[in-house]
């Protein structure tokens, strides 16, 4: 079975979800005598054949960077050229445009959001993913020729082996979008929340925006991206894309921790596949120690900068 | 312009989520069902801002569903939407609603298509592109800001670290995320209004699913949780390098 999969760069390198995909290909491959082709824009010779090292056998490599509607068309110029028959990408927000895109222009089945391999029989593929935001699982299948399976980020770690890909060139026609940019922005020196490895998050419990001092100092030692409640994107303390929860983002990081905040239901729908939790409150009686790892009864105040300091002198040491 | 506004159906937030038949089928029984919340609280709400300030003509609402969603589809005219819209069908997967959605838009004259980022149920957030290609429109997503200016959409997009500021020709397709408006409670006036309201039934023609829901599982209970003294948080430090080695 030909496995395309699509890698996305950024200033010049393969991004961390990028190379999940790659790993999540070759695995997936691997029980199929798959050959896993990869799809990158934007990067160098070498980059593009150091993805070898993460299982692709072959590299396609386009000079320009089109945008997520050029990349849709790169994308099925591809799938074409290559017969695949499984296109595997990561499920962010540049996956969000692409996967749905694809599934439409192709009849092909796209199951989103998946959080394990899949299982392949025959034309059958099947694969679990979370539902109810967090709530349950599901297994879906499907049976169309071409298949499209949008893997959801930290489903797997990237994993770095020997080898290199073969690189050829591709120049596929792309249009481009006619949605305007008028102005980015961007916010240097902050981990992104949906790729972060580790979260640290704060509620209604830190009483003002003026005291999220020790929240970003901890992440910051812990080189982690920072979240909140939605009480306090509500009210303007943080941005809203640090709403985590079942109305906001849904995360799944390594290690998320909770300070002052409550855990209610619909917070936790969105943080509660993250693979260790630790709760910081004062209250015993708050239910987000029910969904909890470790926790911690006391003052946000006086816990945080010491737990800090505790981590940037464990880094000291490593 | 004209504004269409997705609406899907979701188990409340606080819905205890069981299944019945081996596993096979979501448990209905004792559901309360909303409206998606960024359906509702961000779409219709900027829909019906943007027709307050006179920059569009109407705002319609849409959901494929069964007749037993009539009384929730009303609640959108509650909150001042005119027009509803109900596709006759059971929604089994992200491509089948997108497409009757689209067969259903190629015969009207929207200009302006409105969906939340995704639903809280199946959580797929497949619908908005979906749309878009099928419609051959753009699209815009996610979308956190939305105002129509000389007739164009111009918008402001949060991803992570990232915001951007974009400005697009109609038609388009949008997915409305948090910022773009606040939950709006029905007045009684609104309240009257809905129960009057018609809905304008559509039958699609059949589409079949490409993915089926094979079975559901629930997760696995959390172990105890370990508990470490106020006054020696180092501990945690200790126990999230050596035990739980996350860190
Ligand atoms: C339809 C719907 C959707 C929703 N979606 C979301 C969502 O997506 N995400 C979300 O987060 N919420 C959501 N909510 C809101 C949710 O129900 C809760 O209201 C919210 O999560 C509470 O936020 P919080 O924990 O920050 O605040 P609170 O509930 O006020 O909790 C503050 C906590 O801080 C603790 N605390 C106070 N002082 C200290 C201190 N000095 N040190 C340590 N701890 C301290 C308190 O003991 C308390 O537990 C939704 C609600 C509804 C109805
Ligand atoms: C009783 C029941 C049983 C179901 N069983 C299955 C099943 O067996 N298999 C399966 O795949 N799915 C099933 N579904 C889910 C249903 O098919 C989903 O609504 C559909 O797959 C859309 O995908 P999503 O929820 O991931 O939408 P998303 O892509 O997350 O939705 C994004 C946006 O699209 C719009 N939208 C989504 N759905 C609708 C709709 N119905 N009408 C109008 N606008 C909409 C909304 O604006 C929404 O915010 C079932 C749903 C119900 C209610």
């Amino acid at each position: 079975m030909n496995i395309l999969v699509f890698a996305e760069s950024q200033h010049g390198a393969i991004k961390k979800s990028g190379l999940e995909a790659v790993t999540y290909a070759a695995r997936t491959a691997s029980q199929h005598q798959g050959t896993v082709t990869c799809l990158v824009a934007g990067v160098d010779e070498n980059v593009a054949s150091g993805l070898g090292a993460y299982g692709a056998h072959k590299v396609l490599k386009m000079e320009s960077h089109p945008d997520a509607l050029g990349l849709s068309d790169a994308l099925s110029e591809a799938i074409a050229a290559t017969q695949a028959r499984l296109v595997v990408l990561a499920y962010d927000a540049l996956g969000r445009h692409l996967a749905p895109r694809l599934s439409a222009r192709l009849g092909a089945a796209l199951i989103s959001g998946a959080s394990g391999l899949p299982e392949i029989q025959g034309d059958t593929l099947r694969v679990r993913k979370s539902v109810f935001s967090g709530k349950a699982f599901a297994t879906l299948e499907c049976s169309t020729p071409i298949k499209i399976l949008a893997f959801s980020p930290n489903t797997l770690a990237p994993e770095k082996k020997e080898g290199t890909a073969e690189v050829v060139s591709f120049s596929p026609a792309t249009r481009n979008s006619r949605i305007r940019v008028i102005k980015t922005e961007e916010k240097q020196g902050e981990v992104a929340l949906p790729d972060a490895e580790i979260v640290v998050s704060a509620g209604r419990g830190l009483k003002g925006p003026e005291n999220w001092g020790i929240v970003e100092d901890l992440a910051h030692a812990l080189n982690a991206a920072t979240a909140c409640s939605r009480p306090v994107a509500d009210i303007g303390w943080r941005p809203h894309h640090e709403h985590v929860g079942q109305t906001g983002l849904t995360v799944r990081p390594n290690l998320y921790i909770a300070i002052g905040i409550s855990g209610a239901i619909q917070h936790l729908a969105g943080v509660n596949q993250s693979k260790v939790i630790v709760v910081i409150n004062k209250d015993p009686e708050a239910p987000f120690f029910k969904a909890a790892d470790y926790g911690i009864v006391g003052d946000a105040f006086e816990v945080v900068p010491r737990i800090t300091e505790a981590v940037k002198k464990l880094k000291a040491g490593a | 312009m004209k504004i269409l506004v997705c609406l899907s159906k979701v188990p409340d937030t606080t819905s205890k989520i069981s299944f019945t038949d081996n596993n096979t089928r979501f448990n209905s029984q004792g559901v309360q069902y909303i409206l998606n919340p960024s359906d509702e609280w961000y779409a219709l709400v900027r829909a019906i801002e943007l027709k307050e300030a006179k920059l569009a003509e109407s705002v319609s609402a849409v959901m494929v569903g069964g007749a037993e969603d009539d009384a929730l589809l009303r609640k959108a005219v509650a909150i001042g939407a005119d027009t509803l819209y109900r596709i006759n069908a059971q929604p089994m997967d992200a491509y089948s609603v997108a497409r009757m959605l689209a067969d259903f838009i190629k015969t009207q004259d929207f200009q302006l298509v409105l969906t939340g980022r995704e639903t809280i149920d199946y959580n797929g957030g497949e619908v908005p592109a979906l749309l878009a290609e099928m419609l051959g429109w753009e699209l815009a997503s996610p979308v956190n800001k939305l105002d129509i200016v000389e007739g164009k959409a111009r918008m402001e997009s949060e991803l992570g670290a990232l915001t951007q500021v974009l400005e697009a020709d109609l038609p388009l397709v949008i997915s409305a995320a948090k910022g773009m408006a606040d939950q709006r409670i029905p007045n009684m006036w609104g309240i009257r209004n809905s129960r009057m309201a018609v809905i304008q039934v559509v039958e699609p023609q059949p589409v079949e699913p490409l993915v089926r829901f094979v079975n559901y599982e629930l997760p696995p209970a959390k172990g105890q949780v370990k508990m470490i003294p106020a006054d020696q948080p180092e501990l945690l430090v200790d126990l999230l390098h050596n035990e739980a080695k996350v860190i």
